[in-house]
């Protein structure tokens, strides 16, 4: 599974995460190819976006380490780009598309410092790869829910990152919303780039992506879609989760006994 | 008596010059002072409104009063610079317990508010009476600071409020950039490696700062208001958060100024409560007259909506009526379109005038007819109408009646371009689901001139 020629964008080992006392991730651990789409798939409250989040250092992690290319996450961040879900936001906020567009473009800028004229015209290109040049002074506002979504991606393709790690971006979205991500992945697979997304829709996985890391609280499987795309991993991760595991890992976090056992 | 009408105390007019003409040193820097506060205030509570924490200036504000008392007591002096950190240090103190609260303990985030803000008010208010009570020189405008005295600043009271909000406006300024962006989207500014944590403490201690200023113009009660309401009828103004902030700073100047002036009108009246009454009224004027987000405006959009959609309603009436009549008779009486569309009597004529006036119509003896024009824009309407009825019974298990009911909703906001959508979408169909006949394009002037 490794490569010995240069480290895997997202390696993650032994990632466990918990709200409260419930445990929500135990024990994740893989590592995704470069140059690949890579759904991650599971049920409604299998632990989908926490891992995302998780990877992105979003939330907490109890125990577990992701490298980024076999760094940490602050030495790539400039190589690595999240888009949240649409829901995170308030989208009465009183700025327009391109504004929001050249926040993609802060990562690089220091402080005090604006967007200047080789951001203005990355954020450009961005919108016109999703074709949403003609609304750059529109208020976010007055956009739907797919337009919201693509002025989302744009964001993120204008931080020109080498890996991208999205939240539900096919989530509610129109025909043609769909199409232009479909066409955004390709591009970015063609520039040799990765993509992760969280991914609700069964029918649709095995055609948008290369690769399932299948979860349900735990890692089901993990590998190319014609490998792990089987009956067995998905009655694996759809069939409920494993209760008595479940169980005791939130004892463990209740007796906070994970913090009594010095393990190393 | 005649003594008594000779010591006539100047006029409110006459202090009113006065006061404009600035003899007064004390009141221009009192002015200006006042000014500056209502425009950093507004600016920086303009991020706290959109960051959804719009409660936390009144916290901080509250939060503020045992620190003033307690460098006091401390301190046994007046110095403005000594109360100011005594009453940011305070603040601080409140604002780390609302923030440690929520994240350690069960208490959600509204109670750790409540608890703390009532908490250091009764604190505060305890060491006041306290204070009070005690044979000390200088205690005597320390009660002040709960609802606001303009007239009762000093001359270095002014010049710290003056470097501490100035000072806020050009850190707003400098990192406006930065704000906006974690006001909108604080995991996504995370995820870009932007020290969201240093920036939130910056806009907390600007947010304390304002309001530790303010303690002697607004007063600790009130100085929440200052922060919310001038963004709040900004927001009725503009979409744009350079505009909504330059406007919600210029409307907090306007309080200060009005309440200032009244402040050394009447030196009895408090500050605060005049700068939270003049705040209110300029946001009711917002919420009233602004032009896109306005009650006004939108009630004036309603109406208008409403009677094009009256109006448009008669024009498909007197073409169905004329439909049933095989295109033969041309003049319709009240009873007539009545039969076919429930409407008020005195609406029904005062849209057939209007329409009369606009040359739709023609009224005679005989009764009323539509023109050239007015059979066109009927026939249009009625050919939208029953290609959405085609469309809906297509692609949606209604029946008939329901069918009809959407289309009634629709017609009058289809385009010409949906309209050609939905045609080719549809391809030639000639009937909808009731069997009437779709009039086509041209077919409004072939039968129009047929009459």
């Amino acid at each position: 599974m490794s490569n010995a020629t240069r480290p895997a964008p997202i390696k993650v080992q032994n990632l466990n995460m918990r709200y409260h006392h419930k445990p929500v991730l135990t024990d994740v651990s893989f590592e995704i190819p470069e140059g690949k789409t890579i759904a991650i798939v599971g049920p409604n409250g299998a632990g989908k976006s926490t891992l995302l989040k998780g990877i992105m250092g979003l939330e907490p992690l109890i125990e577990g380490e992701v490298s980024f290319f076999g760094e940490p996450l602050s030495q790539k961040r400039l190589s690595t780009a999240y888009v949240p879900q649409r829901e995170e936001i308030d989208w009465d906020f009183p700025i327009s598309v391109m504004d929001v567009v050249l926040m993609g473009r802060h990562g690089q800028l220091k402080l005090w410092q604006r967007p200047g004229k080789i951001d203005h015209e990355i954020a450009e290109q961005a919108l016109k790869d999703l074709q949403m040049w003609d609304f750059r002074d529109r208020q976010i506002s007055q956009l739907s829910g797919g337009q919201q979504q693509r002025v989302f991606l744009a964001r993120a393709l204008a931080q020109q990152a080498q890996l991208y790690l999205m939240d539900e971006p096919f989530a509610g979205v129109d025909v043609a919303t769909e199409k232009a991500i479909i066409e955004l992945f390709k591009n970015l697979k063609a520039q040799g780039k990765t993509i992760v997304c969280v991914h609700h829709d069964l029918n649709t996985v095995g055609e948008y992506f290369d690769w399932i890391i299948f979860i349900n609280a735990r890692l089901v499987a993990a590998g190319p879609v014609e490998e792990v795309l089987t009956k067995e991993n998905l009655q694996k991760a759809y069939g409920g989760r494993l209760s008595l595991l479940n169980d005791l890992t939130e004892e463990v976090y209740r007796t906070r006994l994970n913090q009594a056992h010095d393990s190393d | 008596m005649e003594d008594f009408i000779l010591l006539n105390p100047p006029s409110t007019w006459d202090l009113l010059i006065e006061f404009w003409q600035f003899n007064d040193m004390n009141a221009l820097w009192v002015l200006m002072g006042s000014i500056l506060l209502g425009t950093s205030a507004s600016v920086i509570g303009s991020f706290a409104f959109l960051r959804r924490r719009s409660l936390i200036g009144d916290a901080l504000a509250h939060a503020a009063l045992p620190g003033v008392m307690m460098a006091f007591l401390l301190f046994q002096t007046r110095d403005p610079l000594i109360m100011f950190l005594g009453a940011v240090t305070s603040s601080f103190i409140g604002f780390f317990i609302i923030d440690w609260l929520p994240k350690n303990t069960k208490t959600k985030p509204d109670a750790a508010l409540a608890i703390t803000l009532s908490f250091f008010f009764a604190l505060g208010l305890m060491l006041l009476s306290f204070i009070q009570g005690m044979e000390v020189e200088n205690k005597s405008g320390l009660d002040k600071i709960l609802f606001g005295q303009a007239a009762a600043m000093t001359q270095e009271d002014i010049n710290l409020l003056m470097v501490v909000t100035v000072f806020i406006l050009i850190t707003v300024m400098l990192f406006f950039q930065k704000f906006r962006l974690i006001a909108f989207n604080s995991s996504y500014a995370q995820s870009l490696g932007i020290a969201v944590n240093r920036y939130e403490l910056l806009l907390a201690l600007l947010i304390v700062m304002s309001v530790v200023v303010g303690l002697q113009l607004v007063g600790v009660v009130l100085m929440a208001a200052v922060l919310l309401t001038p963004v709040a009828a900004a927001r009725f103004w503009s979409d744009k958060l350079t505009s909504i902030l330059i406007l919600a700073g210029i409307l907090g100047a306007i309080s200060a100024i009005i309440s200032t002036q009244i402040s050394y009108l009447a030196p009895a009246m408090p500050t605060g409560p005049w700068m939270v009454v003049s705040l209110a009224s300029l946001f009711f004027l917002s919420l009233l007259f602004a032009p896109n987000k306005g009650l006004i405006n939108r009630y004036l959009q309603q109406n208008q909506l409403r009677q094009k959609v009256a109006e448009e309603n008669i024009l498909r009436t007197l073409y169905k009526l004329w439909e049933r009549t095989e295109f033969q008779k041309n003049d319709f009486n009240m009873g007539d379109i009545q039969s076919l569309r429930t409407m008020p009597t005195h609406h029904l004529q005062s849209s057939l005038k209007k329409l009369c006036r606009r040359k739709l119509l023609t009224s005679s003896s005989r009764g009323f007819r539509l023109t050239d024009s007015g059979l066109e824009q009927a026939t249009l309407l009625t050919r939208r109408h029953r290609l959405w009825e085609n469309y809906l019974n297509e692609h949606l298990e209604l029946t008939p009646d329901q069918v009809h009911s959407q289309a009634e909703r629709i017609e009058h906001i289809l385009t010409a371009e949906q309209e050609k959508q939905l045609e080719e979408e549809l391809k030639n169909s000639q009937q909808d689901p009731h069997g009437n006949v779709i009039p086509g394009v041209n077919n409004a002037t072939q039968t129009g001139a047929k009459r």
